[in-house]
C-alpha cells in the first residue's frame, strides 16, 4: 500500500532521514520505534506532505505523493494525529471531526448562502458521520461532549478525539504518532485495544510510532525500528526485541565492565 | 499593608465578627501609586486640551461644564479602585468600611495634588511651547477664574471628596452602589446627549420633553437633572424589587448567564421555551428596526446610516480576522474599490466611462472587482503568516490608495479632487435615495447589513466556515486535515471583499463624492479596532461595536453622538482599546468559544463554587446535594 524506498531528509545538512526504504501492506499495524530523534516524526511529517524530502520515492496505492500539498495527500486516503495533540481547541468537538471531512464533501458557497438540498443533505450527513465517528470511542466523545470546545476536554479525551478526527477524513492509511502517551496503564491498554478495532472494524492500515512497548508488542504486526534516519532493524516484536542493535540504540553502546 | 495588617486580614477570615480596621491602616504604597497614577491621568487630560475645549459645554445649566467632568471623573475612578482592600482570595475575608472612604479620599488627595502643581507650574514657568495647552486658559478654567491660591488648594480638596465618594461605593454595599452610578450615567447620558435626544423628541412630536430639560446653553437644568436621577433611581429600585418578587424564582437560574456552561438539568424548561422566545423577540427587533427610522429626526437616521456602513465593513473584516484568523490591515482598500467603482460608473462627473448607468448595475461591477481585489491582494499573502502577513496588507491597503491618487490614474479617478456628482440610488423606480435624505439611506444600509449578517451567519455554519474557523485554529493541521488552505484563504479575502465594497458602494452614493483621503489607513485601523472592540469572530458582537463606537465615538471622518468629543477620538479609541485588551480582550460580546477558552479556569471554579454551596445548603436543610443552584 505504501512504498517508501531510498528517502532522504535533511535539514540543513542534517540528515533527519537517511536513505530509508519503508513499506506497509494493505491491513497491517506496523510499529514505527526508535530513540528520540530517530527521525519517526519526521518519517509523518514526510509521508503526510509537511515536510518534503530531499531524495527518494513515496507511492502510496501505486501513485507518488511527492509534491502534493497536505491537503491533497489526507485526499488521497492518508491520515495522521500528533504527538503533542494539535485540535483545534475553539471549535466543538463535533465541529473538530466536521471540518475534518472537508475533503470528502463537495457544497460550495453558493449551497450554504440559497440552503439548497444540496447544503442540507450534506451537512447532515457530515454531522451524522461525525457522531458515528465519536461514538467509536464509547460515550467518552458523544452527548453533551459534542458541543463542548475541545480544548476543556481530559488529555485522554484530547487523544481520542485526535484520533476521531484522522478517521473523519476517511482515509485507509492512519499514521498515530504516540497515540498512547501521557495516558495511564488503563487508559493505555483500553487504547490499544481501540487500535486493534481500528484495523479489524474500520479496515484501517495503521502505522503507529510509540515508545510503550507493551502496546507495541500487543498491537503490531511488524516493527521498523529508526536510529539516526535509518531503520536498524524490522521484524516481528520479538525478532526485533532480540536484536543486538535495536538494544545498543536504544541503551547505548556496550562497554566492557557494565 | 503592615504585618500586623496582614495578619489582621487573614483572621478576618474566620467566622468570628469581622476585624475593624482603623481608617488610617491603608495599604500605602498602593495609595502612593494610584494617587501617581491620578495625577499623571490628571495631568494629561488637562493638558491635552479637553478641559479646555469642553468648558463652554455646560451638562447641568450653571454647575458643571463637560470641561471639569473631565477631569472629575478619574479621581472618581481610581477612588473606587484603590478603595476596595486587596485580600488574598480564600485566605481572608474582605471586610468593608469606612477605611475604604479614607483609602479613595487619600488617593485622591495625592493624586490631585497633580492639578495643584499644574496650577503653580503654568502661573510660574511659561513652556507653551511644546505644550499648547500649557495656557491661561487652562489656568483659569483650574482656578474657577478665582485666585491661584483657591486652584492650588481647592484640587486636592475635590479629588479627596469624589475619591471618597468613588471609594465609599464598597462601603455603601453594591446595591446602593449600582443605583449611584447608574444615577450619575443616566444624568450624564442625558446631559451629553442633547442633540440626539432633542432630534428624537422632534422626530416623536414631543419637543416639550427636550425643551424642559435642556437649558438655553444646551445643559440640563436643575430640575431635569433631579427628574432624570430620580427616574433612575425609581428604575433601579423597581428592577431590584422584580429581581427578588417571588414570581421570578424559578428562572433565577437563566440570570447567571454563562454559567449554564454544560447545560444543567434544572436548566432544560427554560431552554425549551427559548425558541418560540427568541422567534418572537426577533420578529420585534426587526420590526422595531424597520419602524423606527420612519420616527427618527435627520441626525439620529444619518448617525445610525452611518453606523450601518460600519456594520458592514466590520462584517465583512470578521470573516477575514474573526473567522479564517488572517490579520488584515489594508482592508479600507475593499472598501476604497466598492466606492470608486460605484463613482466612476454611475457620476457624470467622472472622467472616465460616459455611459453612466444605474446604482444597481454599478453595485454589480463594483463586487465583481472587489473580488478580483480580493484575489490580488490576497494571493501574494496567502503563503504568509502573523506578522508578515499584516504588514503586507498594510501595504496594499495605501498602495490603493497611492494609486487613486496618482497623476498616472488621473484621467479615470480624477486624483486628489476626486469625483464629485454622484447620484443618488433609483430604486427600481420605487425610491430614491439620496445623501440629503438620511433616512432612505438608512433604509438602504439596512437592507444591505441584513444580507452581510445572513452571509456571515450562513457561512460560519457550513463548510467553507468551519475550514476557515480550523485555519485560524492551526493552518498546519487545519492542512494535514484536508482543507484546501489557500482557496479557504482566498475565499475569506474575496467574500470580506464584497461585503466591504457594498459598503463603499453605498458611501459614495450617500456622500455624492469620493476623495483618496477618505481611504486613509486610520478607516483599517478603525474598522479593526471595531470588530476586535465588539468581539472577534461573533456577528452580534461586531454589531454591538459597531453600534458602541461608531454611534457613540464617530467613525473616523463620520461624527458619533458625542461630537464633542470629536477630536479626541482616537484617543478614546486608543485608551479604550487597552482598557478592553487588559480587563476583557475577548471583546464586548464574545464569541462563547473564546470566552471559554479565555476564561475557562475562572469558569470552572464558579461552577465548582457553586457545586460547593448547593452542597452546603443541602447539608444545612438536608435536602437533595445537587438541588437546584448549580
Amino acid at each position: 500500500m505504501l512504498e517508501i524506498t531510498g528517502l532522504h531528509v535533511e535539514f540543513g545538512g542534517l540528515h533527519a532521514l537517511n536513505n530509508l526504504d519503508f513499506t506497509v501492506e494493505e491491513g497491517e499495524i506496523v510499529a514505527v520505534i526508535g530513540p528520540n530523534g530517530a527521525g519517526k516524526t519526521t518519517f509523518f511529517n514526510v509521508v503526510s506532505g509537511m515536510v518534503k524530502p530531499t531524495e527518494g520515492r513515496l507511492l502510496f496505492q501505486g501513485r507518488s505523493l511527492l509534491g502534493l500539498d497536505p491537503n491533497k495527500i489526507t485526499a488521497r486516503g492518508i491520515a495522521r494525529t500528533f504527538q503533542n495533540v494539535r485540535l483545534f481547541n475553539n471549535m466543538t468537538v463535533l465541529e473538530n471531526v466536521m471540518v475534518s471531512q472537508h475533503c470528502r464533501t463537495r457544497q460550495r458557497i453558493l449551497d450554504a448562502l440559497l440552503q439548497t438540498r444540496r447544503f442540507r443533505t450534506e451537512e447532515a450527513l457530515v454531522r451524522d458521520r461525525g457522531k458515528e465517528v465519536l461514538g467509536f470511542f464509547g460515550t467518552r466523545l458523544t452527548g453533551y461532549r459534542f458541543d463542548q470546545p475541545a480544548s476543556v476536554l481530559s488529555y485522554a479525551n484530547r487523544r481520542r478525539l485526535e484520533i476521531a478526527r484522522a478517521m473523519a477524513t476517511s482515509p485507509k492509511l492512519i499514521l498515530l504518532d504516540e497515540p498512547v502517551a501521557g495516558m495511564n496503564p488503563v487508559e493505555s491498554a483500553e487504547l490499544t485495544q481501540l487500535i486493534g478495532k481500528l484495523r479489524d472494524e474500520m479496515g484501517y492500515t495503521i502505522v503507529l510510532i510509540e515508545h510503550d512497548m507493551s502496546v507495541v508488542r500487543d498491537i503490531s504486526d511488524r516493527v521498523v525500528v529508526l536510529d539516526h534516519g535509518e531503520a536498524i532493524a524490522r521484524g516481528t516484536y520479538a525478532e526485533v526485541s532480540a536484536n543486538p542493535q535495536v538494544i545498543e540504540a536504544y541503551l547505548g553502546q556496550t562497554t566492557d565492565g557494565s | 499593608m503592615t504585618v500586623t495588617g496582614k495578619i489582621s486580614a487573614i483572621r478576618g477570615a474566620g467566622p468570628a465578627p469581622a476585624h475593624r480596621r482603623r481608617l488610617l491602616d491603608q495599604d500605602w504604597p498602593r495609595l502612593l501609586r494610584a494617587g501617581a497614577v491620578l495625577a499623571l491621568g490628571q495631568v494629561f487630560i488637562a493638558l491635552s486640551g479637553m478641559p479646555v475645549s469642553f468648558d463652554r459645554r455646560l451638562l447641568i445649566d450653571p454647575v458643571l461644564s463637560l470641561g471639569y467632568l473631565s477631569l472629575l471623573w478619574l479621581p472618581l475612578v481610581v477612588g473606587y479602585w484603590v478603595g476596595r482592600e486587596q485580600v488574598l482570595e480564600g485566605m481572608a475575608a474582605y471586610t468593608r468600611g469606612g477605611r475604604d472612604v479614607a483609602a479613595g479620599a487619600i488617593a485622591g488627595l495625592l493624586g490631585n495634588a497633580g492639578l495643584t502643581l499644574l496650577v503653580l507650574g503654568i502661573t510660574h514657568f511659561d513652556i507653551r511651547d511644546p505644550l499648547v495647552n500649557w495656557s491661561p486658559q487652562l489656568l483659569d478654567i483650574l482656578e474657577f477664574e478665582e485666585s491661584v491660591w483657591l486652584g492650588t488648594l481647592i484640587w486636592p480638596a475635590i479629588g479627596a471628596g469624589t475619591g471618597a465618594l468613588g471609594g465609599g461605593m464598597h462601603w455603601a454595599g453594591s446595591r446602593t452602589s449600582r443605583t449611584t452610578v447608574t444615577v450619575l450615567l443616566s444624568v450624564f447620558g442625558t446631559a451629553v446627549l442633547e442633540s440626539v435626544i432633542t432630534d428624537l423628541t422632534q422626530g416623536f412630536h414631543v419637543e416639550a420633553v427636550s425643551d424642559w430639560l435642556y437649558g438655553p446653553k444646551r445643559g440640563l437644568t436643575y430640575p431635569a437633572a433631579i427628574a432624570v436621577a430620580a427616574t433612575a433611581v425609581g428604575v433601579m429600585t423597581g428592577l431590584a424589587a422584580y429581581r427578588a418578587s417571588p414570581a421570578r424564582d424559578g428562572r433565577t437560574t437563566r440570570g447567571n448567564g454563562a454559567a449554564t456552561v454544560g447545560g444543567s438539568e434544572s436548566a432544560r424548561p427554560a431552554w425549551r421555551r427559548m425558541p418560540t422566545r427568541r422567534a418572537m423577540n426577533l420578529v420585534l427587533t426587526v420590526a422595531a428596526i424597520v419602524v423606527l427610522p420612519l420616527f427618527l429626526g435627520r441626525l439620529t437616521n444619518e448617525l445610525l446610516a452611518n453606523v450601518g456602513l460600519f456594520i458592514l465593513l466590520a462584517l465583512g473584516l470578521n470573516i477575514i480576522v474573526g473567522l479564517a484568523g488572517i490579520l488584515d490591515l489594508g482592508y479600507v482598500a475593499f472598501f476604497a474599490v466598492g466606492g470608486y467603482s460605484v463613482a466612476v460608473l454611475t457620476s457624470p462627473g467622472s472622467p472616465r466611462f460616459d455611459p453612466e448607468i444605474p446604482w444597481f448595475g454599478a453595485l454589480f461591477a463594483a463586487m465583481l472587482l472587489a473580488g478580483l481585489a480580493g484575489l490580488f491582494i490576497g494571493a501574494p499573502v496567502i503563503r504568509m503568516r502573523g506578522d508578515y502577513l499584516a504588514i503586507v496588507t498594510l501595504g496594499f491597503g495605501e498602495i490603493i490608495r497611492v494609486l487613486l491618487l496618482s497623476d498616472w490614474l488621473s484621467g479615470t479617478f480624477n486624483g486628489a479632487q476626486g469625483i464629485t456628482n454622484v447620484p443618488g440610488v433609483e430604486v427600481f423606480g420605487l425610491a430614491t435615495v439620496r445623501g440629503f435624505e438620511p433616512r432612505s439611506v438608512l433604509y438602504l444600509v439596512l437592507v444591505f447589513c441584513a444580507i452581510a449578517v445572513y452571509v456571515s451567519w450562513r457561512l460560519e455554519n457550513s463548510r467553507i466556515g468551519r475550514a476557515w474557523m480550523a485555519i485560524r485554529e492551526d493552518e498546519n493541521v487545519a492542512e494535514a486535515m484536508g482543507v484546501d488552505t489557500v482557496s479557504a484563504k482566498l475565499m475569506a479575502f474575496v467574500t470580506g471583499a464584497v461585503l466591504g465594497s457594498f459598503s463603499g458602494a453605498i458611501l459614495s452614493a450617500k456622500v455624492g463624492s469620493v476623495f483618496p483621503h477618505s481611504f486613509a489607513i486610520i478607516v483599517s485601523i478603525v474598522i479593526l479596532v471595531v470588530v476586535i472592540f465588539g468581539g472577534m469572530g461573533n456577528i452580534p458582537g461586531v454589531i454591538a461595536g459597531a453600534v458602541v463606537l461608531i454611534g457613540i465615538l464617530g467613525g473616523p471622518n463620520q461624527p458619533g453622538l458625542l461630537q464633542e468629543f470629536a477630536e479626541y477620538k482616537i484617543l478614546i479609541y486608543g485608551a479604550l482599546l487597552v482598557w478592553m485588551m487588559l480587563q476583557r480582550s475577548e471583546g464586548l460580546i464574545p464569541n462563547m468559544r473564546r470566552a471559554r477558552e479565555l476564561h475557562i479556569d475562572e469558569m470552572n471554579q464558579d461552577v465548582w463554587l457553586r457545586a460547593q454551596a448547593a452542597a452546603d445548603d443541602a447539608h444545612n436543610e438536608g435536602g437533595n446535594p445537587r438541588g437546584g443552584r448549580l
